[in-house]
């Protein structure tokens, strides 16, 4: 029968071991040579984009690589979807912009603002995403099809 | 009660019943929005909603465990807390920060980032608190009498909730690196460290209601930990099949990540092993339905239907929808929420004094709570597998297919009732407990009342 102190060392040596595995995974994930994500397209504008998603909170209410409110749309694919004039109308919208119901208030941004965010979804849109992207997003791929 | 010092605990309980109650109204909020119902929109936008809800979620958990901690500490170290002004400040800068968060959130400061939406000037605080939390803790423990498996399990989920909060205050320019770890918070704590807390609290109070052997229960502690940790740490990977990372996460995350029910199903089998085998039952009823309650609704809402979608062949679909947030309720309830309210149902007797061990509304709010629950845990299920089909098998837009899963949260709603009901009696009960009393103290010794009934 299993005694305390063998529990304990199932404990501890099961979790060092893990956590090693872990750390070497995250390692491995991030050499530039598995890089899934165009990291070097990576700039200025993509930056300022993906600070404004955040203080704006828009996960709050849409997705984007599948995380978020799942109140509003899935944006990951949203650049070959909506097209880039349609998403910069609404960002800067001094009205609240509400299809099918569901209110965005309005966010009133710059020319410039409104440019870094759809910098920042076109960065989004080139990520390898292992295949979701092809599921989520029906309609791009047929766009990218035609 | 052994311990004046283990009072503080009241304060810390007393917290989060109301920010619970607070959690519960933004939830309303958010399901009414859902419906169409958004009036209030120009003052609580579902942004904003969402993340208090969310965030109360895990400030008042916190809260608990902080209030359980300090009730538990005391009574296995065999001493009182080293200081317990220090713990009162503590709790009132605790109650600030959350406060200063919340509010913020209504005026758009944020972070944006899902559930650690706190900015962090505030998470420099949140830093500082948790670390005079600690301080009092292990300081007290380790000038204890005695050092036992459950206190240190309780104690090392708690260091670890604190040194894992850090890799989320790190700024990434890249949004994938900053999802992934973002997760080693969230996941690494929901389904790691946060953990041992609850093994450490639901193994005292299975010692404390059962009478079973400290060193039969502490054993399986370790087992069941164990478990936890072999399976969750690298089942981290479930969460980044499909945001940018390499492809070997799809093969780790989804063999390790099948493999964590087992940790919930061992904890669900010890409860109620531990249960059986105790010859003698505790005169503290609703202590014992929360406990039980606990091991067994944290298996089936963490477990099972956290394995229900964790294969990467599974998840490609549901990954991003209501199917997520079926799983998250109910996992968040019966492994967290429940263990805390055991706790505090536990210790609330002992702490003022007042015998209500059994009693019909404490009864009541046990199962409208659960049952609520489980009603809004199916609803949203529905509404998520509807959902997955409509939009990802179907290829509807994302709006057309909530339309018609709005009748789902129409259901939602009124099972989330009869559950407001259960909390709301909760916490009637809790305060009609009244204030702690000194004359609680050496009473309710555990032998004596095992014995007694």
């Amino acid at each position: 029968m299993l005694s305390k102190s063998q529990a304990r060392a199932f404990f501890l040596g099961g979790t060092l071991v893990t956590f090693l595995a872990f750390i070497g995974l995250t390692v491995y994930s991030f050499m530039p040579s598995n890089d899934q994500s165009n990291h070097h397209l990576i700039d200025e504008q993509v930056i300022r984009g993906k600070h404004l998603w955040e203080t704006n909170n828009c996960m709050g209410c849409h997705s984007l690589m599948g995380e978020g409110g799942y109140y509003a749309p899935e944006l990951t694919k949203v650049v070959d979807r909506k097209g880039e004039p349609m998403i910069k109308a609404i960002l800067q919208s001094p009205v609240t912009w509400a299809p099918n119901g569901r209110k965005m208030g309005p966010y009133e941004m710059s020319e410039e603002d409104a440019q870094a965010m759809v910098e920042f979804f076109k960065w989004i849109g080139q990520i390898d995403l292992n295949g979701f992207d092809r599921v989520v997003s029906p309609l791009a791929k047929d766009k990218a099809n035609q | 009660m052994k311990y004046k010092s283990q009072q503080v605990a009241y304060w810390f309980f007393a917290l989060c019943m109301l920010l619970f109650a607070l959690q519960v109204v933004y939830g309303f909020i958010m399901g009414f929005a859902r419906i169409g119902m958004d009036g209030l929109h120009d003052f609580i936008p579902f942004h904003t909603a969402r993340a208090v809800h969310t965030n109360l979620l895990v400030v008042w958990l916190l809260t608990g465990f902080m209030g359980a901690a300090y009730y538990i500490i005391p009574e296995e170290a065999q001493r009182e807390l080293v200081s317990v002004k220090l713990a009162y400040v503590q709790l009132i800068s605790l109650a600030l920060v959350g406060v200063a968060a919340i509010t913020g959130y209504h005026f758009n400061i944020w972070e944006g980032r899902k559930f650690l939406e706190i900015p962090r000037e505030l998470d420099y605080l949140v830093v500082v608190n948790v670390l005079l939390f600690l301080g009092i803790i292990l300081t007290t423990l380790f000038k204890g009498k005695r050092q036992t498996t459950t206190a240190l399990v309780l104690c090392m989920g708690l260091l670890f909730a604190a040194l894992l909060y850090l890799p989320g205050m790190i700024w990434f320019d890249s949004q994938v690196t900053d999802s992934f770890f973002r997760w080693w918070v969230v996941h690494l704590w929901v389904e790691g460290v946060w953990e041992l807390i609850m093994g450490g609290i639901l193994a005292f109070l299975l010692i404390k209601l059962t009478g079973v052997d400290r060193e039969v229960i502490e054993k399986w502690l370790y087992v069941i930990v164990g478990l936890t940790f072999l399976s969750g740490i690298l089942g981290t990977g479930h969460h980044y099949y499909y945001i940018g990372v390499n492809k070997i996460w799809l093969i780790v995350g989804g063999v390790f990540s099948a493999l964590e029910p087992l940790a919930f199903l061992a904890m669900a089998l010890f409860a109620v092993y531990m249960y059986r085998k105790g010859e003698k039952t505790h005169p503290n009823k609703i202590a014992l339905f929360w406990t039980i309650g606990a091991s067994i609704v944290s298996f089936i809402g963490a477990g099972l239907l956290g394995f229900a979608h964790t294969l990467p062949q599974t998840n490609i679909y549901t990954h991003g929808t209501l199917v997520t947030a079926m799983h998250g309720h109910y996992a968040f309830w019966g492994a967290y929420a429940m263990i805390v309210l055991a706790i505090i149902s536990y210790a609330m007797p002992n702490i003022t004094g007042r015998k209500k061990f059994d009693n019909f509304n404490g009864h009541l709010a046990f199962w409208l709570s659960n049952v609520g629950i489980l009603g809004m845990v199916v609803a949203l299920g529905v509404a998520g597998v509807v959902q997955v089909y409509l939009e990802r098998r179907l290829g509807m837009e994302f709006m057309v297919a909530q339309e018609e899963v709005k009748i789902h949260f129409v259901v939602m709603l009124l099972c989330a009732s009869l559950f407001a009901t259960g909390v709301g009696l909760y916490i009637y009960e809790f305060f009609k407990f009244g204030k702690p009393t000194d004359e609680a103290l050496k009473k309710h010794e555990e032998p004596e009342l095992i014995a007694a009934s």
